[in-house]
Protein backbone atom coordinates (compact mmCIF):
# COMPACT_ATOMS: atom_id res chain seq x y z
CA UNK A 1 0.00 0.00 0.00
CA UNK A 2 1.78 3.24 -1.06
CA UNK A 3 -0.40 5.44 1.65
CA UNK A 4 -0.78 4.24 5.16
CA UNK A 5 -4.34 5.39 6.18
CA UNK A 6 -3.88 7.27 9.01
CA UNK A 7 -2.38 10.08 6.66
CA UNK A 8 -5.58 10.63 5.98
CA UNK A 9 -6.18 12.23 8.87
CA UNK A 10 -3.43 14.64 8.23
CA UNK A 11 -3.91 15.61 4.44
CA UNK A 12 -4.42 18.99 3.82
CA UNK A 13 -7.10 20.73 6.24
CA UNK A 14 -8.43 17.10 7.62
CA UNK A 15 -7.53 17.84 11.02
CA UNK A 16 -8.75 20.54 11.76
CA UNK A 17 -11.80 20.44 9.66
CA UNK A 18 -12.69 17.59 12.32
CA UNK A 19 -12.08 19.51 15.12
CA UNK A 20 -14.16 22.60 14.02
CA UNK A 21 -17.07 20.03 13.44
CA UNK A 22 -16.65 19.25 17.04
CA UNK A 23 -16.82 22.33 17.82
CA UNK A 24 -19.98 22.78 16.08
CA UNK A 25 -20.97 19.80 17.86
CA UNK A 26 -19.92 21.44 21.61
CA UNK A 27 -21.30 24.71 20.86
CA UNK A 28 -25.07 23.17 20.58
CA UNK A 29 -24.38 21.07 23.01
CA UNK A 30 -22.96 23.79 25.35
CA UNK A 31 -26.00 26.30 24.30
CA UNK A 32 -28.92 23.80 24.54
CA UNK A 33 -27.38 22.68 27.94
CA UNK A 34 -27.68 26.12 29.46
CA UNK A 35 -30.86 26.77 28.37
CA UNK A 36 -32.27 23.55 29.21
CA UNK A 37 -31.01 23.16 32.81
CA UNK A 38 -32.29 26.85 33.43
CA UNK A 39 -35.91 25.52 32.12
CA UNK A 40 -35.75 22.47 33.57
CA UNK A 41 -35.18 24.45 37.14
CA UNK A 42 -37.99 26.18 36.79
CA UNK A 43 -40.57 23.12 35.40
CA UNK A 44 -38.96 21.11 37.98
CA UNK A 45 -39.70 23.27 40.63
CA UNK A 46 -43.42 24.13 39.27
CA UNK A 47 -43.91 20.11 39.36
CA UNK A 48 -43.75 19.92 43.07
CA UNK A 49 -46.72 22.26 43.21
CA UNK A 50 -49.96 21.02 44.27
CA UNK A 51 -51.89 22.46 41.19
CA UNK A 52 -53.08 19.47 39.13
CA UNK A 53 -53.84 20.61 35.68
CA UNK A 54 -49.89 22.34 35.49
CA UNK A 55 -48.58 19.01 37.02
CA UNK A 56 -50.27 17.37 34.50
CA UNK A 57 -49.50 19.56 31.35
CA UNK A 58 -45.70 19.36 32.72
CA UNK A 59 -46.01 15.30 33.04
CA UNK A 60 -47.38 15.14 29.13
CA UNK A 61 -44.52 17.52 28.57
CA UNK A 62 -42.06 15.16 29.85
CA UNK A 63 -43.28 11.87 28.70
CA UNK A 64 -43.62 13.01 25.44
CA UNK A 65 -39.99 13.36 25.35
CA UNK A 66 -39.12 10.57 27.02
CA UNK A 67 -41.15 8.25 24.47
CA UNK A 68 -40.46 9.80 21.06
CA UNK A 69 -36.62 9.00 20.39
CA UNK A 70 -34.50 11.98 19.86
CA UNK A 71 -33.82 11.43 15.78
CA UNK A 72 -37.50 11.81 15.21
CA UNK A 73 -38.06 15.01 17.80
CA UNK A 74 -35.55 16.99 15.69
CA UNK A 75 -37.35 15.29 12.04
CA UNK A 76 -40.47 17.06 13.56
CA UNK A 77 -38.63 20.41 14.33
CA UNK A 78 -36.86 20.14 11.27
CA UNK A 79 -39.80 19.57 8.60
CA UNK A 80 -43.01 21.14 10.70
CA UNK A 81 -41.90 24.26 11.86
CA UNK A 82 -41.07 25.68 8.29
CA UNK A 83 -43.83 23.64 6.67
CA UNK A 84 -46.42 24.36 8.93
CA UNK A 85 -45.91 27.45 11.15
CA UNK A 86 -43.56 28.97 8.55
CA UNK A 87 -40.32 29.50 10.62
CA UNK A 88 -37.19 28.95 8.72
CA UNK A 89 -34.43 28.39 11.58
CA UNK A 90 -30.76 27.45 10.20
CA UNK A 91 -30.75 23.43 11.35
CA UNK A 92 -27.99 24.56 13.96
CA UNK A 93 -30.90 26.72 16.07
CA UNK A 94 -33.30 23.75 15.55
CA UNK A 95 -31.00 21.72 16.43
CA UNK A 96 -30.56 23.90 19.65
CA UNK A 97 -34.35 24.43 19.97
CA UNK A 98 -34.83 20.41 19.87
CA UNK A 99 -31.91 19.46 22.45
CA UNK A 100 -33.08 22.64 24.83
CA UNK A 101 -36.50 21.25 25.27
CA UNK A 102 -35.57 18.14 25.45
CA UNK A 103 -32.88 18.74 28.50
CA UNK A 104 -35.53 20.81 29.90
CA UNK A 105 -37.86 18.20 30.31
CA UNK A 106 -35.55 15.55 31.48
CA UNK A 107 -34.15 18.17 33.92
CA UNK A 108 -37.47 18.80 35.24
CA UNK A 109 -37.54 15.05 36.71
CA UNK A 110 -34.19 14.97 38.06
CA UNK A 111 -35.10 18.62 40.13
CA UNK A 112 -38.27 17.31 40.87
CA UNK A 113 -36.83 14.39 42.48
CA UNK A 114 -34.36 16.09 44.46
CA UNK A 115 -36.82 18.17 45.84
CA UNK A 116 -39.07 16.06 47.38
CA UNK A 117 -36.43 14.15 48.63
CA UNK A 118 -35.37 17.20 50.91
CA UNK A 119 -36.32 16.05 54.18
CA UNK A 120 -39.89 17.32 54.88
CA UNK A 121 -38.81 19.24 58.37
CA UNK A 122 -36.75 21.72 56.44
CA UNK A 123 -39.54 23.07 54.56
CA UNK A 124 -41.63 22.99 57.67
CA UNK A 125 -38.73 25.26 59.65
CA UNK A 126 -38.25 27.58 56.51
CA UNK A 127 -41.90 28.16 56.81
CA UNK A 128 -42.25 28.75 60.38
CA UNK A 129 -39.64 31.56 60.45
CA UNK A 130 -42.07 32.94 57.86
CA UNK A 131 -40.37 32.43 54.42
CA UNK A 132 -42.73 32.61 51.57
CA UNK A 133 -43.11 30.55 48.73
CA UNK A 134 -40.20 31.63 46.35
CA UNK A 135 -37.83 32.29 49.70
CA UNK A 136 -38.67 28.64 50.25
CA UNK A 137 -37.36 27.18 47.04
CA UNK A 138 -34.52 30.21 46.70
CA UNK A 139 -33.15 29.62 50.43
CA UNK A 140 -33.50 26.65 51.72
CA UNK A 141 -35.13 23.59 48.91
CA UNK A 142 -32.93 24.31 46.08
CA UNK A 143 -29.59 25.09 47.89
CA UNK A 144 -29.81 21.28 49.22
CA UNK A 145 -31.73 20.27 46.50
CA UNK A 146 -28.69 21.25 44.13
CA UNK A 147 -25.76 18.62 45.40
CA UNK A 148 -28.70 15.44 44.75
CA UNK A 149 -28.92 16.89 41.15
CA UNK A 150 -25.06 16.98 40.12
CA UNK A 151 -24.24 13.56 39.52
CA UNK A 152 -27.65 13.01 37.31
CA UNK A 153 -27.09 16.21 35.32
CA UNK A 154 -23.43 15.60 34.24
CA UNK A 155 -24.78 11.92 33.07
CA UNK A 156 -27.35 14.07 31.14
CA UNK A 157 -24.35 16.43 29.59
CA UNK A 158 -22.91 13.01 28.08
CA UNK A 159 -25.99 12.35 26.89
CA UNK A 160 -26.72 15.40 24.99
CA UNK A 161 -22.83 14.92 23.58
CA UNK A 162 -23.60 11.88 22.69
CA UNK A 163 -26.44 12.93 21.28
CA UNK A 164 -24.86 15.06 18.87
CA UNK A 165 -23.66 12.65 16.62
CA UNK A 166 -27.53 12.49 15.23
CA UNK A 167 -27.46 15.87 14.06
CA UNK A 168 -26.07 15.14 10.64
CA UNK A 169 -29.49 13.56 9.58
CA UNK A 170 -30.69 17.04 9.55
CA UNK A 171 -27.66 18.15 7.32
CA UNK A 172 -25.65 20.41 10.34
CA UNK A 173 -22.03 20.04 9.39
CA UNK A 174 -21.29 18.68 12.41
CA UNK A 175 -18.26 16.07 13.38
CA UNK A 176 -19.36 13.23 11.82
CA UNK A 177 -20.86 14.76 8.74
CA UNK A 178 -17.39 16.53 7.73
CA UNK A 179 -15.61 13.30 8.36
CA UNK A 180 -17.88 11.63 5.70
CA UNK A 181 -17.17 14.35 3.23
CA UNK A 182 -13.25 13.72 4.30
CA UNK A 183 -13.67 9.92 3.21
CA UNK A 184 -15.43 10.76 0.53
CA UNK A 185 -13.53 12.98 -1.08
CA UNK A 186 -10.61 10.79 -0.24
CA UNK A 187 -12.04 7.52 -1.66
CA UNK A 188 -9.32 7.09 -4.37
CA UNK A 189 -6.05 7.97 -2.22
CA UNK A 190 -7.08 6.50 1.10
CA UNK A 191 -9.58 3.23 0.58
CA UNK A 192 -9.77 2.17 3.93
CA UNK A 193 -10.12 6.13 4.84
CA UNK A 194 -13.40 5.41 6.90
CA UNK A 195 -11.64 3.12 9.75
CA UNK A 196 -9.28 6.15 10.25
CA UNK A 197 -11.68 8.71 10.17
CA UNK A 198 -14.60 6.98 12.40
CA UNK A 199 -12.00 5.76 14.47
CA UNK A 200 -10.93 9.27 15.45
CA UNK A 201 -14.57 10.53 16.07
CA UNK A 202 -15.02 7.51 18.46
CA UNK A 203 -11.68 8.41 19.80
CA UNK A 204 -12.63 12.24 20.39
CA UNK A 205 -16.33 11.56 21.41
CA UNK A 206 -14.88 9.43 24.12
CA UNK A 207 -12.52 11.60 25.52
CA UNK A 208 -15.37 14.08 25.97
CA UNK A 209 -17.82 11.90 27.63
CA UNK A 210 -15.61 9.74 30.31
CA UNK A 211 -14.27 12.41 31.97
CA UNK A 212 -18.02 13.86 32.82
CA UNK A 213 -19.06 9.95 33.69
CA UNK A 214 -16.23 9.24 35.45
CA UNK A 215 -16.72 12.48 37.52
CA UNK A 216 -20.54 11.91 38.21
CA UNK A 217 -19.85 8.69 39.10
CA UNK A 218 -17.02 9.90 41.53
CA UNK A 219 -19.74 12.26 43.04
CA UNK A 220 -22.55 9.82 43.50
CA UNK A 221 -20.02 7.54 45.66
CA UNK A 222 -19.14 10.08 47.84
CA UNK A 223 -22.80 10.98 48.39
CA UNK A 224 -23.62 6.95 49.08
CA UNK A 225 -21.33 7.23 51.54
CA UNK A 226 -21.90 10.35 53.33
CA UNK A 227 -25.45 9.08 53.25
CA UNK B 1 -53.08 16.24 6.80
CA UNK B 2 -54.96 13.95 4.45
CA UNK B 3 -55.91 10.88 6.37
CA UNK B 4 -56.36 8.72 2.77
CA UNK B 5 -52.27 9.32 2.48
CA UNK B 6 -52.19 7.74 6.06
CA UNK B 7 -54.27 4.64 4.84
CA UNK B 8 -52.25 4.36 1.98
CA UNK B 9 -49.13 4.48 4.06
CA UNK B 10 -50.33 2.08 6.94
CA UNK B 11 -49.35 -1.59 5.25
CA UNK B 12 -45.42 0.01 4.33
CA UNK B 13 -45.48 0.95 8.45
CA UNK B 14 -46.49 -1.75 9.48
CA UNK B 15 -43.99 -4.48 7.84
CA UNK B 16 -41.18 -1.60 9.54
CA UNK B 17 -42.79 -1.84 12.79
CA UNK B 18 -42.28 -5.57 12.94
CA UNK B 19 -39.07 -5.21 11.79
CA UNK B 20 -38.68 -2.08 14.86
CA UNK B 21 -39.98 -5.14 17.45
CA UNK B 22 -37.58 -7.65 15.81
CA UNK B 23 -34.59 -6.07 16.19
CA UNK B 24 -35.09 -4.65 19.34
CA UNK B 25 -36.03 -7.52 20.44
CA UNK B 26 -32.47 -9.46 19.44
CA UNK B 27 -30.56 -6.15 20.27
CA UNK B 28 -32.05 -6.53 23.84
CA UNK B 29 -32.01 -10.30 24.82
CA UNK B 30 -27.94 -10.05 23.30
CA UNK B 31 -27.66 -7.04 25.22
CA UNK B 32 -28.90 -9.15 28.75
CA UNK B 33 -26.54 -11.80 27.97
CA UNK B 34 -23.87 -9.74 27.25
CA UNK B 35 -24.78 -7.70 30.41
CA UNK B 36 -25.11 -10.45 32.58
CA UNK B 37 -21.52 -11.64 31.82
CA UNK B 38 -19.50 -8.45 32.46
CA UNK B 39 -21.33 -7.88 35.67
CA UNK B 40 -20.91 -11.57 37.00
CA UNK B 41 -16.92 -10.88 35.52
CA UNK B 42 -17.17 -8.01 38.21
CA UNK B 43 -18.83 -9.19 40.62
CA UNK B 44 -16.84 -12.48 41.14
CA UNK B 45 -13.44 -10.49 40.38
CA UNK B 46 -12.40 -12.78 37.95
CA UNK B 47 -8.63 -11.48 36.85
CA UNK B 48 -7.80 -9.92 33.51
CA UNK B 49 -11.51 -10.28 32.18
CA UNK B 50 -12.71 -8.35 34.90
CA UNK B 51 -10.57 -5.50 33.40
CA UNK B 52 -11.69 -6.56 29.87
CA UNK B 53 -15.41 -6.12 30.86
CA UNK B 54 -14.42 -2.64 32.54
CA UNK B 55 -12.55 -1.17 29.41
CA UNK B 56 -15.80 -2.47 27.00
CA UNK B 57 -18.32 -0.89 29.78
CA UNK B 58 -16.60 2.66 29.76
CA UNK B 59 -15.90 2.46 25.45
CA UNK B 60 -19.73 1.54 25.13
CA UNK B 61 -21.21 4.06 27.63
CA UNK B 62 -19.29 6.87 26.41
CA UNK B 63 -19.61 6.75 22.69
CA UNK B 64 -22.67 7.53 20.60
CA UNK B 65 -24.66 3.76 18.76
CA UNK B 66 -24.35 5.95 15.56
CA UNK B 67 -20.41 6.07 15.74
CA UNK B 68 -20.61 2.52 17.03
CA UNK B 69 -22.84 1.50 14.03
CA UNK B 70 -20.64 3.41 11.50
CA UNK B 71 -17.43 1.94 12.67
CA UNK B 72 -18.95 -1.76 12.36
CA UNK B 73 -21.24 -0.93 8.95
CA UNK B 74 -18.49 0.65 7.21
CA UNK B 75 -14.82 0.84 9.09
CA UNK B 76 -15.07 -3.21 9.49
CA UNK B 77 -15.18 -4.30 5.82
CA UNK B 78 -12.04 -2.06 5.61
CA UNK B 79 -9.61 -4.77 8.33
CA UNK B 80 -11.83 -7.39 6.45
CA UNK B 81 -15.03 -8.05 8.44
CA UNK B 82 -18.19 -7.85 5.86
CA UNK B 83 -21.56 -8.32 7.58
CA UNK B 84 -24.96 -7.21 6.47
CA UNK B 85 -26.97 -4.10 7.73
CA UNK B 86 -29.49 -5.98 9.73
CA UNK B 87 -26.82 -7.83 11.57
CA UNK B 88 -24.19 -4.43 12.17
CA UNK B 89 -27.35 -2.86 13.59
CA UNK B 90 -27.96 -5.71 16.15
CA UNK B 91 -24.80 -6.19 16.79
CA UNK B 92 -24.41 -2.42 17.62
CA UNK B 93 -27.50 -2.03 20.05
CA UNK B 94 -25.78 -5.56 21.65
CA UNK B 95 -22.48 -3.68 22.22
CA UNK B 96 -24.12 -0.75 23.42
CA UNK B 97 -27.14 -2.13 25.40
CA UNK B 98 -24.66 -4.48 26.95
CA UNK B 99 -22.93 -1.70 29.18
CA UNK B 100 -25.95 -0.64 30.04
CA UNK B 101 -27.25 -4.47 31.58
CA UNK B 102 -24.03 -5.07 32.62
CA UNK B 103 -24.59 -1.38 34.63
CA UNK B 104 -28.00 -2.14 35.86
CA UNK B 105 -27.42 -5.91 37.22
CA UNK B 106 -24.31 -4.79 38.63
CA UNK B 107 -25.88 -2.15 40.55
CA UNK B 108 -28.70 -4.69 41.60
CA UNK B 109 -26.30 -7.09 43.35
CA UNK B 110 -24.40 -4.57 44.93
CA UNK B 111 -27.49 -3.19 46.35
CA UNK B 112 -28.14 -6.66 48.42
CA UNK B 113 -27.71 -5.90 52.02
CA UNK B 114 -24.81 -6.62 53.59
CA UNK B 115 -26.52 -8.47 56.51
CA UNK B 116 -27.32 -11.26 53.82
CA UNK B 117 -24.17 -11.85 52.49
CA UNK B 118 -22.97 -11.97 56.25
CA UNK B 119 -25.78 -14.41 57.45
CA UNK B 120 -24.98 -16.56 54.05
CA UNK B 121 -21.70 -16.65 55.46
CA UNK B 122 -21.93 -17.46 59.05
CA UNK B 123 -24.24 -20.72 57.98
CA UNK B 124 -21.31 -21.76 56.29
CA UNK B 125 -22.49 -21.40 52.83
CA UNK B 126 -19.75 -21.60 50.16
CA UNK B 127 -18.97 -18.47 47.56
CA UNK B 128 -20.80 -20.13 44.50
CA UNK B 129 -23.46 -21.07 47.00
CA UNK B 130 -23.81 -17.83 48.76
CA UNK B 131 -24.09 -16.20 44.95
CA UNK B 132 -26.62 -18.63 43.87
CA UNK B 133 -28.84 -19.01 46.93
CA UNK B 134 -28.98 -15.34 48.76
CA UNK B 135 -26.77 -12.66 45.80
CA UNK B 136 -28.72 -13.27 42.63
CA UNK B 137 -31.96 -13.83 43.28
CA UNK B 138 -32.30 -10.55 45.43
CA UNK B 139 -29.88 -8.43 43.44
CA UNK B 140 -31.50 -9.69 40.02
CA UNK B 141 -35.04 -8.55 41.33
CA UNK B 142 -33.54 -5.20 42.42
CA UNK B 143 -31.85 -4.35 39.01
CA UNK B 144 -35.40 -4.88 37.60
CA UNK B 145 -36.18 -1.04 37.16
CA UNK B 146 -33.15 -0.37 35.95
CA UNK B 147 -33.14 -2.79 32.99
CA UNK B 148 -36.40 -2.21 32.06
CA UNK B 149 -35.74 1.61 31.82
CA UNK B 150 -32.67 -0.02 29.33
CA UNK B 151 -35.61 -1.82 27.79
CA UNK B 152 -37.06 1.16 26.72
CA UNK B 153 -33.89 3.35 26.26
CA UNK B 154 -32.49 0.75 23.63
CA UNK B 155 -35.98 0.60 21.77
CA UNK B 156 -35.24 4.28 20.90
CA UNK B 157 -32.38 3.69 20.19
CA UNK B 158 -33.49 1.64 17.32
CA UNK B 159 -34.18 5.04 15.51
CA UNK B 160 -30.67 5.42 14.72
CA UNK B 161 -30.65 2.52 12.77
CA UNK B 162 -31.99 4.60 9.90
CA UNK B 163 -28.44 6.06 9.35
CA UNK B 164 -26.95 2.48 8.06
CA UNK B 165 -30.31 2.40 5.63
CA UNK B 166 -32.51 -0.64 7.64
CA UNK B 167 -36.09 -0.07 6.94
CA UNK B 168 -37.36 0.12 10.44
CA UNK B 169 -39.71 2.82 11.73
CA UNK B 170 -37.86 6.28 11.10
CA UNK B 171 -36.35 5.19 8.04
CA UNK B 172 -39.59 4.34 6.60
CA UNK B 173 -40.80 7.69 7.56
CA UNK B 174 -37.66 9.33 6.11
CA UNK B 175 -38.62 7.26 2.80
CA UNK B 176 -41.78 8.39 2.49
CA UNK B 177 -41.20 11.95 2.84
CA UNK B 178 -38.36 11.64 0.17
CA UNK B 179 -40.12 9.93 -2.02
CA UNK B 180 -43.82 11.93 -1.67
CA UNK B 181 -43.35 14.60 0.65
CA UNK B 182 -45.79 13.44 2.47
CA UNK B 183 -44.12 15.08 5.64
CA UNK B 184 -46.69 15.90 8.32
CA UNK B 185 -48.32 12.11 7.54
CA UNK B 186 -45.63 10.51 8.16
CA UNK B 187 -44.11 12.30 10.98
CA UNK B 188 -47.98 11.64 12.46
CA UNK B 189 -47.43 7.86 11.62
CA UNK B 190 -44.21 7.95 12.97
CA UNK B 191 -44.57 8.95 16.15
CA UNK B 192 -48.05 7.03 16.86
CA UNK B 193 -46.01 4.05 15.85
CA UNK B 194 -43.43 4.41 18.75
CA UNK B 195 -46.34 5.39 20.87
CA UNK B 196 -47.82 2.43 20.03
CA UNK B 197 -44.51 0.21 21.11
CA UNK B 198 -44.07 2.62 24.00
CA UNK B 199 -46.66 3.31 26.36
CA UNK B 200 -47.97 -0.02 26.79
CA UNK B 201 -44.32 -1.04 27.51
CA UNK B 202 -43.61 1.40 29.56
CA UNK B 203 -46.79 0.63 31.51
CA UNK B 204 -46.13 -2.99 31.93
CA UNK B 205 -42.61 -2.07 33.09
CA UNK B 206 -44.07 -0.04 36.38
CA UNK B 207 -46.23 -2.75 36.97
CA UNK B 208 -43.27 -5.36 36.93
CA UNK B 209 -41.53 -3.10 38.94
CA UNK B 210 -44.47 -2.70 41.46
CA UNK B 211 -44.02 -6.48 41.09
CA UNK B 212 -40.31 -7.17 42.02
CA UNK B 213 -40.36 -4.46 44.49
CA UNK B 214 -42.92 -7.09 46.51
CA UNK B 215 -40.36 -9.68 46.21
CA UNK B 216 -37.71 -7.98 47.65
CA UNK B 217 -36.53 -8.94 50.76
CA UNK B 218 -37.28 -7.48 54.30
CA UNK B 219 -38.49 -3.87 53.38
Amino acid sequence: MAHSGINILFAGQNFTRLLGGLWVSAKISIVSLVIGILLGLLLGALRTLKNPVLRTILRLYLEFFRIVPTVVLLFLFYYILPKNFNVNLSAQIVAMLVFALWVAAEMSDIVRGALISVPRHQKEAGMAIGLNGPQLYRYVLLPQAVGLMIPATINLMTRVIKTTSLLLLISVMDVVNIGQQIIEANRQVYPNGAFWVYGLIFILYFLLCYPLSAWARHLERRQNNNA
Amino acid sequence: MSWTIIQQSIPVFVQAFWLTLKLSFYGIIGAIIVGLIASFLRYFKVPVLRQISAAYTEISRNTPLLIQLFFIYYAFPEIGIKISATAAGISGLIFLGGSYMAEAIYGGLQGVAKIQVESGLAIGLSRGQLARYVVFPQGLTLSVPAIAANVIFLIKETSIFTVIAIPELTNTALDQIGLYYHTDESLFVLVIAYAIILIPLSLALTWLERRARRGSFGN
